[in-house]
């Protein structure tokens, strides 16, 4: 099975603390990883190819601060990387990213593309657009899937935690959800033996693409004003230790 | 604007809570319009669904198809497509059903896509400004959308008030013959419920719950005895179900459980919507978190800044000290 997988370097939430300051997002500190859910999507493309045969692929659209990210799913065990970057991609909305992401699948013979099931900002919409504008079946968060014949069944994760069982023709895109799987830890020692490998470039006149103009935009970041929010204690580890216990006496939390 | 269109979840019969929100931000988003309700599905629980959307929706649009009975967004996509006209703006919930059905619908419609919103004010001419959050609610966003072609506009739970004044005596017209002949790609199997585990967390009056804050599964040790002081329950955020540190039936929020407790402790979890979610019942919410800025902070009713690595340990200790 040849598989496509999406991924994106954002801001890493659990690292950073996301301070806004004059409309924008405070960058100096910023540590940016992998998407954590793309991470989920790399491990699983690595083990259906172990199960199956084929050759996996991680593909992005950024500039060239996006190669780390494509190192480090290929020291994951992706075979290939692929950086579509042009400055006509910046400011691309979803759309424009998946018209991007839509012409490099093209220009590939894939049986299936993975996403995560959303980035940082929450959207959850490049796995959808991607599938609609290429006319291939999609199916969102999921969370298995089974390879059974020239088709998958799978999974999603729905309210409650349920799940939905479908099959689903080949090609076809999937987006994931965190905990379809455990992924795999990346040393220094893997990084190091993927560092030098060259990593094709595909510009907008490569891929025969120009994003439409962007009909979503950020006009700002802003810090909402705080509502009544919470009664904050303050004092040492062990004074604020005797807080907490009047407190969840008073309110019946110490049984 | 007459064009705005609103899909309804439903299940056995009865209209999902989402319904009614999605007409309160219709009335907020599109104040002149007379929004469509959308219904798909077959049988008596579609008619059962139509008859209570009727009350609140001037127009429902019912499509009664055997293949709808379940709402696949593989065959909703097409039969959206095929019935709305030009321009329309559709609203959906943001929930897993509108992550399925919404990206694609708005390729498929033309028209743009503004995912998860969680306010906004009325649309100016063919501009809507609204409010979304990114980095799971630690930074919020005001975007602004073109309406030119049309939009597909999904809405977060709880973000808009639901409009209950069920004051239309709306008609339901039947356009089920628009739906025949729809066949997908993705066929529905069956549904799978969540796994039962030795330990029901909805039924607990006191939770200790714990998220990514623990930073490694050896600190879950200090957890669990906390909540063994307390007499209380562990429960968890779901990057730690993720990590299999604890097991699926302790997970709270939208994929998880929903918990009713009287207290609530929640130790580095950041309060993503997913998360707060599944904690119903306006409980005494304490919330130990190092960032002070943590989105947590504000749904909470007591919040201490502190790492949770000293505090739990000195919190256990001096509860035991205290019995
Ligand atoms: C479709 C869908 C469904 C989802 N369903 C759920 C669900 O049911 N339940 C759920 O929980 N999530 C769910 N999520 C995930 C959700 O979006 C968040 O990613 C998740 O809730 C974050 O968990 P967290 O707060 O534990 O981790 P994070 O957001 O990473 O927060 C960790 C917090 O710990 C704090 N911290 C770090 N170290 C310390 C320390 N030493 N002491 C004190 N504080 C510290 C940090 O400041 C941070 O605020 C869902 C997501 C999707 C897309």
């Amino acid at each position: 099975m040849e598989i496509l997988v999406c991924v994106k370097r954002v801001p890493d939430a659990a690292e950073n603390e996301i301070a806004v300051e004059g409309g924008a997002l405070r960058g100096d500190d910023l540590v940016y990883s992998v998407n954590e859910w793309d991470n989920y999507a790399v491990e699983e493309a690595i083990q259906i190819v172990e199960r199956e045969g084929g050759s996996v692929t991680v593909v992005t659209v950024g500039d060239g601060e996006s190669e780390e990210v494509l190192r480090r799913e290929m020291a994951m065990g992706a075979n290939q990387g692929l950086l579509l970057s042009d400055p006509a991609f910046a400011g691309a909305d979803g759309l424009g990213l998946a018209t991007v992401l839509a012409a490099a699948v093209r220009r590939g013979a894939y049986d299936l593309v993975l996403t995560g099931a959303q980035a940082d900002d929450g959207a959850a919409q490049v796995g959808g657009m991607l599938a609609a504008i290429l006319d291939w079946p999609f199916a969102s968060l999921v969370n298995s899937i089974e390879a059974q014949g020239g088709l998958l069944r799978v999974g999603r994760e729905i309210e409650g935690g349920a799940q939905e069982v479908s099959e689903i023709d080949l090609p076809c895109v999937l987006s994931i959800q965190t905990g379809i799987n455990e992924p795999r830890y990346v040393g220094l020692r893997g990084i190091r033996k993927v560092a030098s490998v060259e990593l094709p470039v595909l510009d907008a006149a490569a891929l025969g693409v120009a994003p439409a103009p962007a009909r979503v935009r950020r006009i700002d970041y802003f810090v909402p004003p705080a509502g009544a929010g919470a009664d904050m204690l303050t004092g040492s580890t062990a004074e604020l230790a005797g807080q907490l216990v009047e407190l969840l006496k008073a309110k019946g939390g110490l049984k | 604007m007459d064009n705005v269109f609103a899909y309804l979840a439903h299940a056995g019969g009865k209209l999902d809570d989402s319904a009614l929100e999605l007409l309160g931000a219709a009335r907020t988003l599109f104040p002149g319009a007379a929004p469509v309700a959308l219904a798909a599905g077959s049988g008596a629980s579609l008619d059962a669904a139509c008859q209570e959307a009727a009350a609140s929706f001037a127009e429902v649009w019912k499509f009664d198809q055997e293949v709808l009975a379940y709402p696949n967004a593989e065959l909703l996509r097409p039969l959206l497509a095929r019935v709305l006209p030009p321009g329309a703006i559709v609203l959906l919930p943001h929930s897993t059903l509108g992550m399925d059905l919404g990206p694609g619908l708005s390729v498929k419609l033309g028209a743009a896509y503004l995912p998860d919103v969680v306010d906004g004010s009325a649309a100016a001419g063919m501009t809507l400004e609204a409010v979304r959050q990114e980095f799971s609610g630690q930074a919020s966003a005001h975007v602004t959308c073109d309406l030119s072609a049309g939009a597909v506009v999904t809405l977060r739970s709880g973000a808009f008030k639901a409009d209950a004044s069920r004051s239309a005596a709306g008609r339901i017209v039947d356009r089920s013959p628009d739906a025949a002949g729809l066949a997908a790609r993705r066929r529905f199997v069956k549904l799978v419920q969540a796994e039962a585990g030795d330990i029901d967390i909805t039924r607990e009056e006191v939770l200790v719950s714990v998220g990514r804050g623990i930073g490694d599964k050896e600190n879950i040790a200090l957890v669990e005895e906390l909540a063994g002081a307390m007499g209380a329950a562990l429960c968890c955020s779901r990057p730690i179900v993720d990590a299999k540190w604890l097991e699926k039936p302790r997970q709270v929020g939208t994929s998880g459980q929903t918990v009713k407790p009287r207290v609530y402790l929640a130790l580095g979890i950041s309060g993503s919507f997913q998360h707060l979610g599944g904690i119903k019942g306006s409980p005494f919410l304490v919330a130990v978190n190092k960032n002070p800025k943590a989105p947590i902070f504000q749904a909470a009713s007591v919040g201490v800044v502190a790492d949770l690595l000293e505090l739990v340990p000195a919190l256990t200790e001096a509860i035991r000290k205290g019995r």
